[in-house]
């Protein structure tokens, strides 16, 4: 419980000005007992615990993609015993007539155009939410918040169904439309247009005689340009890690998404077992974007998560 | 004055545009659709036509037990996984955020990183951890003395949280820091001048300063745990688990269409599910709020008036709103 002043209360921004006199008043034996509860060893090893089991999975995922179908199956998956990775890499490119990066094609396409323009049009919405005064803007900024809360699997059926009544189905159109829509973008976009753009500037480029659009344009986008790129690292995750939408629409494999066409060699995967090491080596290569673009933009997530601490 | 209108119509069109085909379109199509059903017309030559059924398509559902069940099974899993999420979230948080925490940063992206892995993958990894002879993680745990088997009907619920938890335990954790890096250093300072430990720290300041995301968290993890369907599909497919086809409500909407094509019946049960949502989330938030309120009033008298004082009131949330989770990120 007490912990010696100087542990307690460092932060990473406290000031360390602590007065150490204070400390031998509440060092009771029952406190003392617990302290050790807090030991820098205790803490630093339930996080480590912690890890271990977030990285495990990740661990397992790596060496199993090195195996081939007898190796994967005959367990002890940690061991790089029946090492195959190149194997199953060319396997995985003449599956199918190499289907598997078509799919991998097309995943980049849904999710790096789609979060490209869904982060344009959001930007363009959360900067006029915060510049402009117009009549019912907080109205209809509340209908952007109600947004954010739909569930959007129970929009997907009925997606689905308009798309069949308008033959979009089974175009790339299906899963691109829906994934231009993103409520919490147009937060974001209006928190970190608040935080990034200072009015004065807006200013000072319309005395200049520049258009309002222009402003924006030259302006506005280049100043919240860190904010863009947050918003486009959630967007283009919630697209590439998309399932449910893609599942519903597409029934051309060659339109696929990675992640549908995993879970469709998942399916084939238990009647014939050779799918197994292309289902695993597959997932891992479908994973890796995302880490290395979280691993490198670390504080743009963490942005993403903070936005409300912004202002 | 005016371009400035001009402009920001032309700003707001795109997003509007879209989210009206895209978000409100549907629902109504989805609450149109649910009040009719295909019939078989005379003898069945004629094939089939659509009558109106007032809300036949809804007494169906909610008459049909495979559906109320799907409700149970949310039921459980809520009760389960929501505690487990927000518990080991805010603990990790608050470890990290003690000054005994060392690499930060790494701990931050490791726990973190499990977000960027696709719930379908998580899922398959997952499935094969649960496999018996296969996994490495059965094997530990029988030799440990702690055989489990995560595919039986009693281990259906625990797998699904499991996967769960790990996807969205990190990203959670990461939201509470944010907000408990946010907290003025200089009340939880006033509080360990009066005497207070870490202990005490945690539960008495840092929590109460931070229940707002705390109850932001908790809206979003209701709203996407009711959205269930990608994992215990995955459990569905052929792994020989004991998840059915109509496991939770989602996954009996979408056999409705696509297994029986009966789609009067799915958006009707898809209409229910987010009425559910919208009900929960209006509870959670009222009940936060309250929660806030009697809080607040009932902190001031048993603390140190230095910790609840000024900053509590001056600052009660940070910004507009609380951190938010993305609430896209399920899939």
């Amino acid at each position: 419980m007490a912990l010696s002043p100087r542990t307690a209360v460092t932060g990473p921004a406290a000031p360390t000005s602590v007065r150490p006199s204070r400390t031998p008043a509440v060092h009771t034996p029952a406190r003392r007992s617990r302290n050790r509860w807090l030991s820098p060893t205790a803490v630093n090893a339930a996080l480590a615990l912690a890890v271990l089991y977030t990285l495990f999975p990740l661990v397992w995922l790596v060496t199993a993609a090195t195996k081939d179908a007898g190796g994967l199956l005959a367990g002890d998956a940690l061991s790089f015993e029946g090492f195959d990775l190149a194997g199953n890499l060319s396997r995985l490119a003449t599956e199918g007539d190499g289907i598997y990066f078509r799919w991998y094609g097309n995943s980049l396409l849904y999710a790096g155009a789609g979060a490209a323009l869904c982060t344009l049009i959001c930007v363009a919405a959360g900067y006029a939410f915060d510049k402009y005064r117009f009549p019912g803007k907080e109205q209809l900024f509340g209908a952007v918040l109600l947004g954010v809360l739909v569930p959007t699997t129970a929009l997907a059926l009925p997606l689905y169904l308009l798309a069949s009544r308008t033959g979009v189905v089974n175009t790339y159109w299906s899963v691109l439309v829906p994934a231009l829509v993103n409520p919490f973008g147009v937060y974001l976009a209006r928190v970190f247009s608040s935080a990034y753009i200072p009015d004065e500037a807006l200013e000072a480029a319309r005395i200049d005689g520049a258009g309002e659009l222009r402003v924006f344009w030259s302006i506005g986008l280049r100043m919240v340009a860190p904010g863009l790129v947050t918003v486009f690292l959630f967007q283009f995750t919630a697209i590439w890690n998309n399932f449910f939408l893609p599942l519903v629409m597409l029934s051309d494999q060659r339109l696929f998404p990675v992640s549908l066409g995993l879970y469709a060699w998942n399916g084939n995967a238990h009647g014939e077992p050779s799918f197994y090491p292309l289902v695993v080596t597959g997932s891992l290569l479908a994973v890796l974007p995302l880490i290395i673009a979280f691993v490198t933009l670390q504080r743009h997530w963490k942005a993403g998560l903070t936005a409300g601490s912004v202002q | 004055m005016n371009a400035k209108a001009r402009a920001a119509v032309v700003l707001l069109v795109p997003f509007f545009a879209l989210f009206v085909v895209v978000m409100v379109v549907p629902i109504g199509y989805a609450v149109w659709l649910s009040l009719f059903t295909e019939q078989q017309s005379g003898l069945g030559f004629g094939g089939t036509h659509t009558v109106f059924s007032g809300l036949g398509n809804y007494t169906a559902a909610l008459g049909d037990h495979a559906f109320r069940d799907g409700f149970l099974v949310l039921l459980g899993y809520c009760a389960l996984y929501i505690p487990l999420l927000l518990a080991g979230a805010l603990t990790l948080a608050l470890l990290l955020d003690s000054a005994l925490a060392r690499a930060r940063r790494f701990f931050q992206l490791a726990l973190f990183l499990p977000h960027a892995v696709p719930g379908i993958i998580a899922a398959l990894i997952w499935v094969y951890l649960y496999t018996p002879r296969l996994s490495p993680v059965v094997a530990a745990m029988e030799s440990g003395g702690l055989g489990f088997d995560f595919l039986s009907p009693s281990g259906a619920l625990p797998s699904v949280v499991n996967i769960a938890l790990w996807e969205w335990l990190g990203y959670n954790m990461v939201i509470f820091y944010a907000a408990l890096q946010a907290v003025d250093r200089s009340v939880i300072e006033a509080a360990t001048v009066d005497g207070a430990g870490a202990w005490r720290v945690a539960t008495a300041v840092k929590l109460p300063l931070i229940r707002s995301s705390l109850a932001m968290v908790a809206l979003f993890t209701v709203i996407g745990s009711l959205q269930l369907f990608t994992e215990p599909l995955i459990l569905n497919q052929g792994s020989g688990s004991a998840v059915t086809s109509s496991w939770t409500p989602n996954m009996y909407a979408y056999t409705a269409a696509f297994g029986r094509n009966d789609y009067g019946l799915a958006a009707a049960s898809s209409v229910l599910l987010a009425l559910a949502a919208a009900l929960l989330s209006f509870f959670v938030t009222r009940l936060s709020g309250r929660s806030a309120r009697s809080g607040r009033s009932g902190r001031s008298g048993r603390h140190p008036s230095r910790a609840s004082g000024p900053p509590a009131a001056g600052r009660p949330v940070r910004g507009p709103r609380p951190p938010l989770a993305h609430p896209e990120g399920r899939p």
